[in-house]
C-alpha cells in the first residue's frame, strides 16, 4: 500500500490487445505533485497506459488507485471530475464548437460550476496556450498545431490535479516550445502532478524529475532523468531510432 | 483583462420579430384560411415536432432511434382509452398520451440502453414492434383492427364551441382549427424549448456530446445522464404529438399509430435532408418533405424511392444537410447559440 504522499498508484496493471501484451504488469507510484516523463519506441504502449489511467480503457488484470482509493471500474466522467485532465496525442476536437466553447464545456461539466462561473478561467486559459485570438473560431477549421494546444487547453479547463498529457510538443517551433515548456513548468510549480508522454526530450526533462521508460508495454527503466537518460537501455533505443 | 460573453449574433432581433410575425400569422390563420390549408399546416407542425425530437435523440444525444413510432403509438392510444374507458376531454386526453410515453420509455430504457450503436437502433425498433403486438391485443380499444374516438367525445372538444361561435364554422371544421391551435402551440412549444435547453449548460454539452462523445467524457461529461434525459423528453415529446395527430385523425388502429414508416422513417428523412444536430435543420427538411410529398404523391411507390434516394444522395455529398450547406457558407443561423468572446481591454 502506498503512503499518504502518493497521489496515483498502479499495480501489476495488465493489457492485452489479443495476443499483444501493451501493458505488462506495470507498477508504479506517482507522488502527489511530482512530474513524471514517459518515453519509449513507437508502439511501446505509453498511450494505452495513459488510456488506462484515464479510464478509455479497463485493464485485463491489476489496479489503479487515485488518493489511495480504488478506482480501477470507474468511468472516464467519474475520473475527470477526480480531477484529471487529459491530452490526446490525436487531437479530440469538437468540430462545431469554438475553441471558447470547448473550454467552457470543459471546465462547466469538468468541474460543475456555471458556464459564468467558468469563463474567466478559461479565458486565462486561452492566454496561457496561445488561443486568446482564436477563441471565436470553430475548432473543426484549426490547423494541427492548433488543435494540439487546444487539446492542452481543454485538459487545463476541466481544472486538473493530475494532468495527463500525450506528446503535445511535437511540431512547434523552438520559441513555442519554450514557452510550452514555461505552462506547465508554472502548473508543476503550483502543486499538479503530471504526466507527460513526449518524444521532444530536450522539452520534456527540462520540466520533469523523473523519468520511465516503457518497452513492450514493461517499465524497463525508472529513475532521474540524468541517469535514465545515460542508461544503456535508452542508448540502444534512442540510437537505433536516430540511426 | 476585461471580457464579455454575448450568446447569438447581432441582428438577431430582427429573426425574433420575424419568428413572431410567422407565429402570429399561423395563429390567425382560422380566421382567414382555408381547411384543407390548415390540415396541411397541422401535418406540417406535427411533423416538425417529431423531427426536432428525433432530432434531439440522434443528432444531439448520438441515439439512433427507429422505434419513436412506439411513443406516438402510445399517445395515441392515450387519448383513445381516456376518451373511451373514463371519459375524459381528447384535449386532457393528451396529458394521459405523455404519461403514456413517459412510461414506455422508462420501462424500454431498461433494455435498449443496455446496447450501443447499431444495436441500439434494431432493439427500439424491436421493442416498437412488441408494443405495437401488445396494443393489438387491447380489445378495449379495439383490438387489432382499431377505432375510433367517440362522437360524444369529438363533440366535446375543449374550446370548439368557442371557435364555433366565434368562427361561425361548423362543428367538424371548429374541431380541426382547435387541433390546429394545439399543434401550433406544440410546435412553438418545442423549438423554443429546445433552443432554451441549447443555450444553456446542458445544451452546450450535448452539442460537445454531437461532435465527439470520447472527448466530452473526458472533459467530465456525465453522458449517460444526460442521454437518459434526452431520451425520455423526446418519448413524452413525440407521445404528446401522436395523440394530436390521431385526436385530429379522429381513428386509430396499432398498424395506423406504430407505423415506422410514418413516425420514424419520414422523421430521419426530413432531419437528415434538413441537416441533423441543428435546430434550423429540421424546419429546412419539413418544408421540402411537405413540397416533395405534393408533388410526388400521385407516383405511389415510386414515391418512397425518390425520397430514399435524396437521402442517400444528402448523406453523401451534404451530410450536414441544406441547412449546412447554407450555414457552413455563411455562418448564418435562425437560432443563434454560439458563445463568443469579446475581449474589451487587455492588460500586457
Ligand atoms: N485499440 C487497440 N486495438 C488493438 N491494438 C491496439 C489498440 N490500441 C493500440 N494498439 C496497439 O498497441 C500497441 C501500443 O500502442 P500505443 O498507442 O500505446 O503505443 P505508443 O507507445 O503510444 O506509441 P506512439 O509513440 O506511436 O504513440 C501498438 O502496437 C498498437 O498498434
Ligand atoms: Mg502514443
Amino acid at each position: 500500500m502506498a503512503d499518504a504522499g502518493t497521489l496515483l498508484s498502479l499495480e501489476g496493471v495488465t493489457k492485452r490487445f489479443g495476443s499483444l501484451v501493451v501493458a505488462d504488469a506495470v507498477t508504479l507510484d506517482l507522488p502527489r505533485g511530482q512530474a513524471l516523463g514517459i518515453i519509449g519506441p513507437n508502439g511501446a504502449g505509453k498511450s494505452t497506459l495513459l488510456n488506462l489511467i484515464a479510464g478509455n480503457l479497463m485493464p485485463d488484470q491489476g489496479l489503479i488507485r487515485l488518493n489511495g482509493r480504488d478506482i480501477t471500474g470507474t468511468s472516464l466522467t467519474q475520473r475527470c471530475r477526480m480531477g484529471m485532465g487529459r491530452a490526446f496525442q490525436i487531437p479530440q476536437t469538437f468540430s462545431r464548437l469554438t475553441v471558447f466553447e470547448t473550454l467552457l464545456v470543459a471546465a462547466s461539466q469538468g468541474r460543475g460550476i456555471s458556464e459564468s462561473e467558468a469563463a474567466g478561467d478559461c479565458v486565462s486559459i486561452l492566454e496561457r496556450t496561445g488561443l486568446l485570438d482564436r477563441a471565436n473560431q470553430v475548432s473543426g477549421s484549426l490547423n494541427l498545431l492548433q488543435r494540439k494546444r487546444l487539446e492542452l487547453a481543454r485538459a487545463l479547463a476541466t481544472g486538473p490535479d493530475l494532468l495527463l498529457l500525450d506528446e503535445i510538443a511535437g511540431g512547434l517551433t523552438e520559441a513555442e516550445c519554450a514557452s510550452l515548456v514555461g505552462t506547465i513548468r508554472s502548473l508543476h510549480a503550483g502543486g499538479t502532478t503530471i504526466v507527460w508522454i513526449e518524444h521532444v526530450l530536450h522539452a520534456l526533462n527540462s520540466v520533469v524529475e523523473r523519468l520511465i521508460v516503457l518497452d513492450f508495454g514493461r517499465v524497463i527503466q525508472d529513475g532521474a532523468p540524468d541517469a535514465v537518460m545515460a542508461s544503456r537501455e535508452v542508448q540502444e533505443i534512442y540510437l537505433g531510432i536516430e540511426a | 483583462m476585461r471580457y464579455r460573453v454575448q450568446t447569438g449574433q447581432g441582428g438577431s432581433w430582427i429573426v425574433a420579430l420575424a419568428a413572431l410575425v410567422i407565429v402570429v400569422v399561423f395563429a390567425a390563420l382560422p380566421f382567414f384560411g382555408s381547411r384543407s390549408l390548415m390540415q396541411d399546416l397541422f401535418f406540417v407542425f406535427t411533423m416538425l415536432t417529431l423531427a426536432q425530437f428525433w432530432n434531439l435523440l440522434a443528432g444531439y444525444g448520438g441515439l439512433v432511434s427507429v422505434g419513436q413510432q412506439m411513443f406516438v403509438g402510445a399517445g395515441a392510444y392515450g387519448v383513445f382509452a381516456a376518451a373511451i374507458l373514463w371519459g375524459i376531454n381528447p384535449v386532457a386526453g393528451l396529458a394521459v398520451s405523455a404519461v403514456a410515453a413517459l412510461v414506455l420509455a422508462l420501462v424500454s430504457a431498461v433494455f435498449v440502453f443496455r446496447l450501443n450503436d447499431a444495436y441500439f437502433a434494431i432493439g427500439t425498433w424491436v421493442v416498437a414492434e412488441v408494443a405495437r403486438l401488445s396494443f393489438a391485443q387491447w380489445k378495449a380499444v379495439g383490438g387489432g383492427t382499431g377505432t375510433s374516438l367517440p362522437r360524444e367525445a369529438r363533440r366535446n372538444m375543449w374550446g370548439a364551441d368557442w371557435v364555433e361561435q366565434v368562427t361561425g364554422l361548423r362543428a367538424a371544421a371548429a374541431m380541426d382549427v382547435v387541433s390546429y391551435w394545439l399543434a401550433l402551440a406544440l410546435v412553438v412549444a418545442t423549438i423554443g424549448g429546445i433552443y432554451w435547453l441549447m443555450r444553456r449548460k446542458t445544451g452546450l454539452a450535448l452539442a460537445a456530446m454531437r461532435d465527439n462523445p470520447q472527448a466530452a467524457a473526458s472533459a467530465g461529461l456525465n453522458a449517460g445522464r444526460i442521454k437518459l434525459a434526452v431520451y425520455v423528453i423526446s418519448a413524452v415529446g413525440a407521445g404528446i404529438a401522436g395523440g394530436l395527430i390521431f385526436m385530429q385523425n379522429g381513428r386509430v388502429s396499432p398498424d395506423s399509430a406504430f407505423s415506422v414508416i410514418d413516425w420514424t422513417a419520414y422523421v430521419i428523412f426530413i432531419v437528415v435532408i434538413g441537416g441533423i444536430g441543428t435546430i434550423e435543420g429540421p424546419i429546412i427538411g419539413v418544408i421540402v418533405f411537405f413540397l416533395l410529398q405534393s408533388l410526388l404523391a400521385d407516383l405511389g411507390s415510386w414515391y418512397l424511392m425518390v425520397l430514399g434516394l435524396l437521402g442517400i444522395l444528402i448523406m453523401l455529398f451534404a451530410p450536414r444537410g441544406l441547412w449546412g450547406l447554407i450555414s457552413g457558407r455563411t455562418g448564418f443561423a435562425l437560432f443563434p447559440i454560439q458563445r463568443r468572446l469579446f475581449i474589451e481591454e487587455r492588460e500586457d
